[in-house]
Parts: C-alpha cells; sequence; structure tokens
C-alpha cells in the first residue's frame, strides 16, 4: 500500500470512528442524562413528567415512616422551601437517616387520598445517600442560598462544610 | 520535632527535583556528563529525602501525634495498628506525599536501568520527571501540607473513614499510584523523543517495558479498588462509573493502546507519532484524575476534600504539561517519520483499530465524565450522567475491539496471510458460538442477544489465545515469552469477559424483610436468617446477622454479614457475608431493623463474578511475563543489528 493510500485510509478510518462516535453519543446522552431536580423545581413544573429522574435534597426531620417490620417506608425530601412526599421499598442506604442529604431516582405520580392537597408524591427504584455525613446535594446548598433566610443560611454554612476525609 | 523535619526533607526534594531538572535538561544540550551526572545523584537525593519525609509521617501516625493536623483529622488512639499505617495514604495530603514518593521511586528506576540509552537522552527524561516531580512536591508544599501543626495538639483524633477501614486500603492506592505515576516514564520519554527529533527501534524498545509495568499495575490496582467496592461499598456492585473511578480507567485505556502501538513501532517503525501523542494524552489523562478528583468539582462516592486554590493549581500544572507537550509535539512530530507501508490486512492495521477503539472509548468516557461540567458552566442546570450513558457507549467500540482481537493476534506483519490459522479460528469461533448458546438458553434459561455476543466474544477471544501456543508446543517449538505474555494478557480478557457479560445478564437481586427464622430463595437458594446478635471489634460496635444458606435441604453456607456503627464517627457500614464459589457468589447484606425484629436483607446470586477479577489477574500477569522478557535487557551493544525500520519511501 502507497503511503498515500495508507493516509486516505487513515483518515477515513477517523472520520468514520468520529461520526459514528458522534451519532451513537447523541441518541445516548440525551436517554440518559439525568437532570438533578430539587423540590421546589417539582413545584415550579421543571421536574420531567412520564420518565425517573433524580431527586435531591435532604430527609425532613420526623417525616420517615414505616409500618414496623415491612420494607416500605415514606419520607419527604425538602429543600427547606417545598417537600416531595418519596415511597420506597428496599433495602436503604447506610447513612440514610433524618437530616441527611439524599439523591432518590424516581417518578411522580398522582398523590393517593391519605395525602394533604397540593403534596406531591414520587415512587422512588434508588434512594442514594452519600459517604460522608456532611454531604449536601450541591443544588441544594444553591438553592438554599437562594431562599436568604439567615437560620437557614447558617444552618448550610455548618452542614456544607467540606469533609475532612475521602 | 521529626515533624518539621520531614517539612523540611519536603522542601529539599522539591530543591533536589529543580536541581534534577535543569541539570538533566542543560546537561543533555550541552553535552557535560558531570551534569547530567548530577541529575543522576539528584533523583538518589530526592528519593531519599521524599522517603524520609514519609517515614515522619508514618511515624507521626505510629505515635498517635494529634499536634499534626492531619494526623488529628484521620487517626485515633483506637486504630488498629495496621490502619494507623495505612491511614497515612488515607486522605488528601498523605496520598499526595505518596504519589511524590512513587515519582521519585520511578525516577531513581529511570537513573538505574538506563544502560541501553544514551547519557543525553537519558538526561532529558530525568529532567522532564524532575520538571513533574518540582511541580507536585510545590503543590504538596504550598497547598496541602500534610505536616502542618495543630496547636493546641487535639486530645483525640477524627478516625479514619470506616470505609477505608480495610485491609485493600494498604494494597490499592500505592498500587493504583504506582500505575498511575508510572505514565510520567513514557511521558518523559515521548518529550524527550520529541526534544531530539529522534524516535527509533531501541526508544521503543526501551520505553515498552516502562509502559508495561505502569499498565499492570493500573490493571492490578484498578481491578483491587473494583473488589473493594464490591465487598465494602458496593451492595454487591463492581464498577459505578463513578468520576473517581473513570479518572483511573481512562489512563488505563491510554496506556493500553500505547503498550500495543509501541509494539508496531518497534517491529516496524511504524506509529512514531501517534505513539507519542498516546504516550502524552496518558500521563495527561492521569494528570486529569487527579485534578478531577482532588479539586472536588466532580461529586463522586469517593467525597474527597475540596479546595478551589487546590483545583486552581492542578488545573495550572496539567495546563502546562498539556499544552507544553503538544506545543512540542506539533512543533518537532513531523521529525518523527514513519517509513515503511503495510497492507490492509495485516498485523498493524489490527493494532491501529485497536488504537482508534481504545482511543475513542477513552474519550466517550471523558465527554461524559466531563459533560456536567460543561452543561452547569453554560448555566443550562445541573446533570449528572448514570451508567446508563457509560455502559451503552463503553460496549459500541469494546465489542468490535474484542472480536477484531480474536482473528488480529495472529495475524503477520506487513500482510498477513491467514493460512495456517483459518481452520483453528473457526473451529473456535464455532465452540464459542456454541458455548454461548448453551450458557444462555440451557444453564440460565433465558435468551439476551447482548450476553450472547459477550459470551461468544469472550469466548472467543478466549480459545484464540490459546491458538498459538498450542500450535508452537506441538510442532515441538518453544514458546517466546512475548508470546507467553500476549497470550496470558487476552486470555484474561476474554475470561473478563465472561464473567462481565455473565454477571450483568444473570444476577439476581432481592430485598426482603426477615424475621428470625422466615427465609426467602433466590435462584434454587435458601437464606434462613437464623439470628441476630451484638458483637463488638476493637473500634465499632455491630449487629451480626447470621443467614443459614441451603440448597435441596443441603446446607451449603453460613453467612454472617454485619451492621457496624463506628464509634468515632458513629457512621453505620454494611459488611456483606460472601459465600465465594469459582461459579458464583451468595451475598447477602443487613440493611436495618424494620422493628419488631424484621431486619431488611438484600441477597443476591452473582454468577461468574469472580472471572471479572481473576481475569485482570490473568492479564496482569501476562504483562509481567512481558516485562521480564531478555530482550530489554539487551545491553547497547546487542541493540545495533536489529530491526531497523525499513528507508522512508515518501
Amino acid at each position: 500500500m502507497t503511503p498515500r493510500r495508507r493516509r486516505m485510509l487513515f483518515v477515513g478510518l477517523i472520520l468514520l470512528a468520529v461520526s459514528s462516535a458522534a451519532a451513537f453519543l447523541l441518541t445516548a446522552l440525551n436517554g440518559n442524562v439525568q437532570y438533578n431536580i430539587v423540590p421546589s423545581d417539582v413545584f415550579a413544573g421543571k421536574a420531567p413528567k412520564d420518565r425517573t429522574f433524580r431527586l435531591g435534597g435532604m430527609v425532613e426531620q420526623g417525616s420517615v415512616k414505616r409500618e414496623p417490620g415491612s420494607l416500605q417506608i415514606q419520607f419527604d425530601i425538602t429543600d427547606y422551601a417545598h417537600e416531595v412526599t418519596v415511597r420506597y421499598s428496599g433495602v436503604l442506604p447506610d447513612l440514610f437517616r433524618e437530616g441527611q442529604g439524599v439523591v432518590v431516582r424516581g417518578k411522580l405520580v398522582k398523590a393517593t387520598n391519605d395525602m394533604k392537597d397540593g403534596q406531591r408524591l414520587m415512587i422512588a427504584e434508588e434512594v442514594l445517600a452519600k459517604h460522608d455525613e456532611n454531604y449536601m446535594p450541591p443544588n441544594v446548598a444553591e438553592s438554599l442560598k437562594k431562599t436568604h433566610d439567615t437560620r437557614r443560611m447558617q444552618e448550610t454554612a455548618v452542614t456544607s462544610q467540606p469533609p475532612v476525609n475521602n | 520535632m521529626s515533624v518539621e523535619l520531614g517539612h523540611f526533607a519536603l522542601i529539599l526534594a522539591f530543591s533536589l527535583a529543580l536541581v534534577q531538572a535543569f541539570f538533566g535538561l542543560a546537561g543533555s544540550y550541552r553535552k557535560l556528563d558531570n551534569w547530567m551526572a548530577a541529575s543522576c545523584s539528584a533523583v538518589a537525593g530526592q528519593l531519599v529525602f521524599t522517603l524520609f519525609a514519609f517515614a515522619c509521617l508514618t511515624a507521626a501516625f505510629l505515635r498517635n501525634d494529634f499536634s499534626v493536623l492531619y494526623v488529628a483529622n484521620n487517626s485515633n488512639t483506637e486504630l488498629p495498628m495496621f490502619y494507623r499505617f495505612a491511614a497515612v495514604w488515607g486522605a488528601h495530603e498523605g496520598s499526595l506525599l505518596l504519589w511524590l514518593l512513587i515519582l521519585s521511586a520511578w525516577s531513581a528506576a529511570v537513573a538505574l536501568f538506563n544502560r541501553t540509552m544514551s547519557p543525553e537522552f537519558t538526561g532529558k527524561v530525568l529532567g522532564v520527571l524532575g520538571l513533574i516531580s518540582a511541580g507536585f512536591s510545590l503543590f504538596i508544599i504550598t497547598t496541602s501540607n500534610p505536616f502542618e501543626r495543630l496547636l493546641p495538639a487535639a486530645l483525640q483524633g477524627a478516625d479514619l473513614n470506616p470505609l477505608l477501614q480495610d485491609p485493600a486500603l494498604a494494597a490499592h492506592p500505592p498500587m493504583l499510584y504506582t500505575g498511575y505515576v508510572g505514565l510520567a516514564v513514557p511521558f518523559a520519554c515521548a518529550v524527550a523523543a520529541l526534544l531530539e527529533g529522534k524516535l527509533d527501534a531501541a526508544w521503543a524498545r526501551w520505553v515498552r517495558p516502562w509502559a508495561t509495568m505502569s499498565w499492570l499495575f493500573l490493571t492490578l490496582g484498578i481491578s483491587l479498588g473494583s473488589f473493594w467496592a464490591y465487598y465494602e461499598l458496593g451492595w454487591g456492585g463492581w464498577w459505578f462509573w463513578d468520576p473517581v473511578e473513570n479518572a483511573s480507567f481512562m489512563p488505563w485505556l491510554m496506556c493500553t493502546a500505547l503498550i500495543h502501538s509501541l509494539a508496531v513501532t518497534e517491529k516496524r517503525g511504524l506509529f512514531k507519532s501517534w505513539t507519542v501523542l498516546l504516550a502524552i494524552f496518558g500521563f495527561s489523562l492521569s494528570l486529569l484524575g487527579t485534578f478531577l478528583v482532588r479539586s472536588g468539582v466532580l461529586v463522586s462516592v469517593h467525597a474527597f476534600a475540596s479546595d478551589p486554590s487546590r483545583g486552581l493549581f492542578i488545573l495550572i500544572f496539567l495546563t502546562l504539561c498539556i499544552g507544553g507537550a503538544l506545543t512540542l509535539y506539533g512543533w518537532r512530530a513531523e521529525r518523527l517519520k514513519s517509513g515503511a507501508g503495510f497492507a490492509v490486512v495485516s498485523r498493524e492495521s489490527f493494532l491501529l483499530f485497536n488504537n482508534v477503539l481504545l482511543v475513542v472509548a477513552a474519550g466517550l468516557i471523558l465527554l461524559g465524565t466531563l459533560y456536567p461540567l460543561f452543561v452547569d458552566a453554560l448555566n443550562l442546570g445541573k446533570i449528572s450522567v448514570g451508567p446508563p450513558y457509560f455502559s451503552v457507549v463503553f460496549l459500541i467500540p469494546m465489542l468490535p475491539l474484542v472480536l477484531l482481537l480474536a482473528v488480529g493476534m495472529h495475524a503477520g506483519w506487513k500482510q498477513a496471510r491467514f493460512t495456517s490459522i483459518r481452520q483453528p479460528l473457526v473451529i473456535t469461533l464455532i465452540v464459542a458460538m456454541l458455548f454461548a448458546a448453551a450458557m444462555t438458553v440451557l444453564i440460565f434459561n433465558r435468551f439476551s442477544l447482548l450476553c450472547f455476543v459477550g459470551l461468544l466474544a469472550g469466548g472467543w477471544v478466549l480459545l484464540s489465545s490459546l491458538i498459538e501456543p498450542f500450535q508452537r508446543l506441538r510442532a515441538g517449538h518453544s514458546l517466546s515469552r512475548g508470546i507467553v505474555a500476549m497470550s496470558l494478557a487476552h486470555f484474561g480478557v476474554g475470561v473478563f469477559m465472561l464473567g462481565v457479560t455473565t454477571v450483568s445478564t444473570y444476577t439476581i437481586e432481592k430485598d426482603v424483610s426477615l424475621n428470625k427464622g422466615q427465609s426467602t430463595e433466590i435462584a434454587g437458594y435458601q437464606f434462613t436468617l437464623t439470628k441476630t446478635e451484638p458483637v463488638s471489634g476493637p473500634n465499632y460496635e455491630a449487629v451480626e446477622g447470621t443467614v443459614r444458606v441451603t440448597r435441596d435441604g443441603q446446607e451449603v453456607a453460613v453467612l454472617h454479614p454485619q451492621k457496624r456503627i463506628y464509634r468515632v464517627r458513629t457512621s453505620p457500614m454494611t459488611e456483606a457475608g460472601i459465600d465465594a464459589h469459582w461459579q458464583r457468589d451468595l451475598f447477602v447484606a443487613l440493611g436495618d431493623e424494620l422493628g419488631n425484629g424484621v431486619w431488611s436483607l438484600r441477597v443476591q446470586y452473582k454468577p461468574l463474578v469472580r472471572f471479572i477479577w481473576l481475569g485482570t489477574v490473568i492479564m496482569a500477569l501476562g504483562g509481567i511475563v512481558g516485562v521480564t522478557d531478555r530482550r530489554y535487557r539487551a545491553r547497547a551493544a546487542v541493540q545495533q543489528d536489529q530491526a531497523q525500520p525499513v528507508p522512508a519511501r515518501s
């Protein structure tokens, strides 16, 4: 093979690789990017309607409810402006507890009859808590800053300290 | 006192790195032997002082010296001795010191084993390594000093993160860093070759073992990390496409491409500038990984301490390294002409495909890792790219890569004729097909096309890698180390593929709530929770469950999953109970007490999961065999008559 043809082959291969990669990429990214949503976004109508997304926030103090002996659990996720009620069935991560930052992957559904008016309900497929006691999802921290509530600002200052350790 | 000495030694190491860089580079340009010798001595001095600094920090840990901030943050009097030792690299500052120590060890190795290369070349390599070393030690001294005092001293330490209190902490970071930092050597060699404007077969032969060494450490390090995550943190997962994992995986892909490209450069004098580019990218990606991990711009389960000034420093350092190397590349790559041509069907083109596909894979992962950053920077919202993206885009280049591999490893240089190999290739393909069909349809009773293709590819590579050794042995030839190395590594790829495909398709997972005496069943195994009782360890309290596993009434295993609460950090940790077997793992993790003595449990059946790590160990074994090839130890005199590339025709 002459160097010229080889170069053509080389360029052709790279073009092929790049274009096919780009094509796959766009489709893959489209389907798999997950928007990190906070409860305020849900109330502002910015949450996806019929597909799963990730909802981040803090587990509201005193909101965790469980029938003794059952895997079913219900809790509220808050960004201190709004709350979304979450139902989940399964094993919870080690660091899940009230007041802890968590990320929940799931879908919004119609509120059930026993819930208050205007309350939103999510059925979760997965609950993630970070392996770090002080973790707060970044956009929750941001949304907290926006509320300009001094008491909460102080709370943020305490909870969003960088972890001392990896 | 020793703490201040350690700090001082670190500053000395920084100065010596500058000396090493200056005398190495200047000496090689002015061809002054004593200057270049001074560079070598500076390397030795740097190693000694970095080692001393490291020993001082270790001593502070062993003595529980809580007047050192880093020790106070990461240790505790209750922490067992073993973990106090490993805690040295348990967090940011110490792990960077380890990074530096490993870099100086690699530099010392270069200074020691340079007999086959000209002193000018060695001088340049050591010079470049000195610059990197200087940059990193400056980084440690200015932004992440592990010797910082805490006055008045803390009475008690904050303890090592419970997640890290595992024997794997002793091995995983050093192993991974050895691989990461080892990529600095091919990088320095590539820069030196660009500076000299000369890159020949001797260069490639010299660089190959270095690249293979870092590749094998990376392989083992990543694999160990994955295994650790599996039994400690992952609730049975073994890879999460977490940014920190990606940060180690991208250099691995680049390094894999590099060792293949180096083979072509050595044997045929081709792909020269491409090889250089891969060496640059490999190290750049490992620096980028350090940046991503250390600056905290990406949120990851590794929850590293984040500090913007650290991020900025590494970003500048990264820009200088990559920018400098690429500028040099643009300016000098023209001189690295590749001579000979090759046919469309030849080992060269197979290796070209290998390289393109590996680089594409690394690029796709890089894109997925950085995409959230771009989107955030453009104010388009906070997003995260989840594992589904990575699993899909990673398969696209990898499946063809593995299928090409089965054929490609038998292709001859220059022009491949598959006459003697066609029959065994077809036979192995048919066997692999039958195997994949049997696995999906007969054993697991559920056909999935992707799984079939994965098993077919894995099985084919596995069998195909055995053809050459088998044929040679039957013909009475001996096996060269090169062939054993290649066959072993590719055999490992096959084993790995089988494990990954099977475990990702046929894992059975179930969350259940069990009271004492109750049981649940998956994959024919009966899991019975017989009791839960409190137990206590050296620095934690735990609840231990006893789960009896039976199959058809026969006892298979008794597992003891634990839920631990560490006393100091009071964070709960799950210790899974695992029954390991070559063909499957039974995995039980204890969740929470749900009230009335009922516990939530996650039980899993993971077929062939051990093949994943077994495969990587076999790959690394191939690397070890390759590195110890006697060819690489040949003296300068022998290399003259070997494999000079065909003169340029263009």
